[in-house]
């Protein structure tokens, strides 16, 4: 039954098609026949009103990291669409499903410079998994239908749809259109038979075998199957920073994080092991570290979804192309069950030198200032070890992510692959509207906070209880933490003057708790987490603090400096 | 690694803003294209792209993948010259009077197979078709009379010499995958 209703109506209707329920935006100009089209759908679509659009496009990455499903944003034309670039950016380099709906000036307009209009495809078409522009009414249904089968399929990506404001408003025959096929394009590679075999031989023969785990893992809802593969081949596995709640930290095979900040076992034995074994990770430099002497030794097995990953980086002996939820259990198949006892007890003795050198002085001091480790392991603890952790991006986001626990899939929301400082507070609030079943903890520094600080308003508004932790120690620290190491100590433009946040929150009606002493931590965090809706806890930390163990830049991941 | 160069054959979607994001793969890894040339292949609707560029076969493998991985490209593949017939066209304006005055000029034009297209009492054009040096071989020997007023060339079209056609099977190929799969769902 074909319909006659505006281009506009006929997104809203394409996005309820497509099963969205949330979106995030800002309206301007534009996008103004749109918004009053949604003012006619707020029973269905539940519109979250940012503060500023570079907010939209984090809350909508929280929103997708958490929920599994597509973040949707809806901004107005120019600057409203610029300042969504860095959250494409960041949501392409970290493989995360948004769909970002811009508006434009109308077709007649094109190319004439006018007001707030700004080339989006020219802009997003290197950043993005694919973007489009909308000039007729009759191209709304299809252009969305293919947007969110881009957004999903195969390794997940932004999509940016530049929606002109002609064909907001022309009238169109409206169906919706479900579309799960494109020619060129294929979202999951064959997996060739021989390559498992070959892939299994070299497992089953393998005598120091260890496995890295991505956040393709994550993304391809795989985790039992990886659990079923380590277990099979009893193989300790290390995990990057996006797949750290891929396994439970506990499990007896996780031996903890990769990379620079990472656990000193798993990047020591990266140069030790046999055979490397790959999931669903993309050997990013601050993972490998040098790569001409990055696991030398060792068969490389690279399982990924995206087959531009192989031999980009790293060169690899065999390739495993496909989903990993499909290829994991096909691998696990031909192994044999096997035993690794000695291979994964020689961890103990890292673990045992990293404990005595930098965890227990970073998690269980005696005196002196807090510690941010210190923070993170109580607030984690204080939940269960059953929170989202959300964060931001520096020593906030090393020490957060190296001392939470994970218990729970897709636990971990952070900006890796960009390393976007103000990421954290927007995405927490999409993460709390993506899982409103958890409880979402948020670690920021002072100057992650103040980049994307008048999300606070959205946080007032939508009472979203986003549990939010101030690592405050009044510098740019992990910027300063380089200038020590690296610099001579001269600290160029890293100290910072901060404003009171308990003042802050107040205006915004956040209740907040402020901790200076080690004696008051356990009772403030517990406060935050019996309060109802969101929370400021700032934790004023020491202030020049290091995050630790540390692969220099360029340096070899067996080569961790231990203290600086 | 030693560079060679490589002839790459893209074929794509008929759609806006396409080549931008071909040539930004290569200009991402600051590598020049030496030739570009786009066209209409012989399948309705979708686009040959053939460039070359001076690189190493890790490289050009690299770039490669990230080019297929646009949505909208249907197949990209590299080859090296032995593997394909390639063709360029050229045109070379040359002053009629220092042409004439030298006895090798139209010598230097039959040797080549060259044609005359256009001779008026100032300048005469001609017309050149061949593989890359054939073309540059010609220019060499017309600038040594010293009689070449302009000079400029097509970029390489190319042809597999395979006996199979990549593009024709990847659209079977695919065709197929998606009913496989629809059917293994139902």
């Amino acid at each position: 039954m074909k319909e006659k209703i505006t281009g506009a109506e006929a997104l809203m209707r394409s996005l309820e098609h497509q099963g969205v329920k949330t979106l995030f935006g800002y309206p301007g100009g534009s996008i103004m026949p749109t918004f009053d089209a949604l003012y006619g759908h707020r029973d269905k679509l539940n519109h979250i009103l940012v503060r500023h659009e570079q907010g939209a496009a984090h809350a909508a990455q929280g929103f997708a990291r958490v929920s599994g499903e597509v973040g949707v944003c809806l901004v107005t034309s120019g600057p409203g669409a610029t300042n969504t670039i860095t959250g494409v950016a960041d949501a392409m380099i970290d493989s995360t499903p948004i769909v970002v709906i811009a508006g434009q000036v109308g077709a007649s307009f094109l190319g004439t410079d006018a007001f707030q209009e700004v080339d989006l495809v020219g802009i997003t078409q290197p950043i993005s998994k694919w973007s489009y522009q909308i000039r007729r009414a009759e191209d709304v249904a299809w252009a969305v239908a293919r947007a969110f089968f881009i957004a999903k399929s195969g390794r997940p990506g932004p999509v940016v749809l530049d929606f002109a404001k002609n064909a907001q408003v022309e009238m169109v025959d409206y169906e919706p259109i479900t579309l799960d096929y494109i020619r060129s394009y294929d979202p999951i590679p064959d997996t060739d038979r021989m390559a498992l075999q070959h892939a299994a031989d070299l497992i089953n023969a393998a005598e120091k075998p260890f496995v890295l785990v991505g956040q393709g893992v994550e993304l391809g809802n795989a985790q039992a199957e990886l659990l079923a593969f380590l277990e099979k081949a009893d193989i300790p596995c290390g995990r990057t920073l996006l797949g750290l709640s891929a396994i439970p930290t506990v499990h007896p095979l996780n031996k903890g994080m990769l990379g620079m900040h990472g656990n000193l076992g798993p990047n020591v034995k990266t140069n030790e092991c046999d055979v490397l074994i790959a999931v669903g990770m993309r050997f990013d430099d601050r993972v490998t570290g040098r790569l001409d002497t990055y696991a030398k030794q060792a068969k490389i097995i690279h399982m990924d979804i995206d087959p531009s990953e192989i031999n980009k980086n790293v060169k690899v002996d065999v390739a495993v192309l496909g989903d990993c939820k499909e290829t994991l259990p096909q691998l696990t198949q031909l192994l044999r069950e096997n035993k690794h006892t000695a291979w994964i007890e020689s961890f103990g003795k890292y673990e045992q030198q990293e404990y005595e050198h930098v965890i227990e002085k970073e998690v269980f001091p005696k005196e002196g200032p807090l510690n941010m480790g210190e923070v993170a392991r109580a607030v984690s603890e204080a939940a269960n070890n059953e929170a989202i952790l959300v964060t931001d991006v520096g020593q906030n986001q090393m020490l957060s992510a190296r001392y939470f626990k994970y218990s729970k899939n897709r636990s971990i929301v952070t900006s890796g692959g960009l390393g976007t400082m103000g990421f954290g507070l927007p995405a927490a609030i999409g993460a709390t509207f993506g899982r409103p079943d958890r409880t979402v903890c948020v670690f920021m520094g002072d100057g992650g906070l103040q980049m994307n600080l008048q999300e606070l308003g959205t946080i007032m508004e939508q009472k979203a209880p986003v549990k939010m932790i101030l690592l405050n120690n009044n510098y740019l620290g992990n910027v300063r933490q380089w200038q020590a190491m690296f610099f001579g100590r001269r600290y160029s433009f890293t100290p910072m003057l901060n404003p009171d946040y308990m003042k802050i929150a107040e205006a915004y009606e956040i209740p907040s708790r402020r901790v200076m002493k080690r004696g008051e931590l356990q009772e403030a965090i517990r406060e935050m987490l019996d309060t109802d809706g969101p929370f400021l806890l700032e934790a004023c930390v020491i202030e020049e603090g290091n995050v630790m163990p540390m692969t220099p830049p360029g340096g070899t991941v067996n080569e961790m400096l231990l203290e600086c | 690694m030693e560079k060679k160069l490589y002839t790459l054959i893209v074929h794509s979607e008929n759609i806006a803003g396409l080549l931008n994001q071909v040539t930004a793969v290569f200009t991402r890894r600051q590598i020049n294209i030496e030739s570009l040339n786009v066209s209409a292949s012989s399948i309705k609707g979708v686009h040959k792209y053939t460039i070359t560029v001076w690189a190493t076969q890790e490289m050009i493998e690299i770039v490669v993948k990230q080019i297929e991985k646009k949505i909208d490209v249907l197949q990209a593949h590299y080859f090296t010259d032995d593997e394909i017939y390639q063709h360029e066209i050229a045109l070379y304006k040359l002053s009629t009077p220092e042409f004439q005055n030298n006895p090798m000029g139209s010598k230097v034009i039959r040797r080549h197979n060259a044609r005359i297209v256009e001779v008026n009492p100032v300048y005469s054009i001609v017309e050149k078709n061949g593989m890359s040096e054939d073309i540059t071989g010609l220019y060499e020997e017309l600038k040594e009379i010293g009689c070449v007023l302009q000079f400029v060339r097509s970029g390489r079209v190319a042809i597999t010499k395979s006996n199979f056609e990549r593009v024709n099977e990847y659209l079977d190929y695919r065709e197929e995958k998606y009913r496989k799969q629809k059917q293994e769902s139902v």
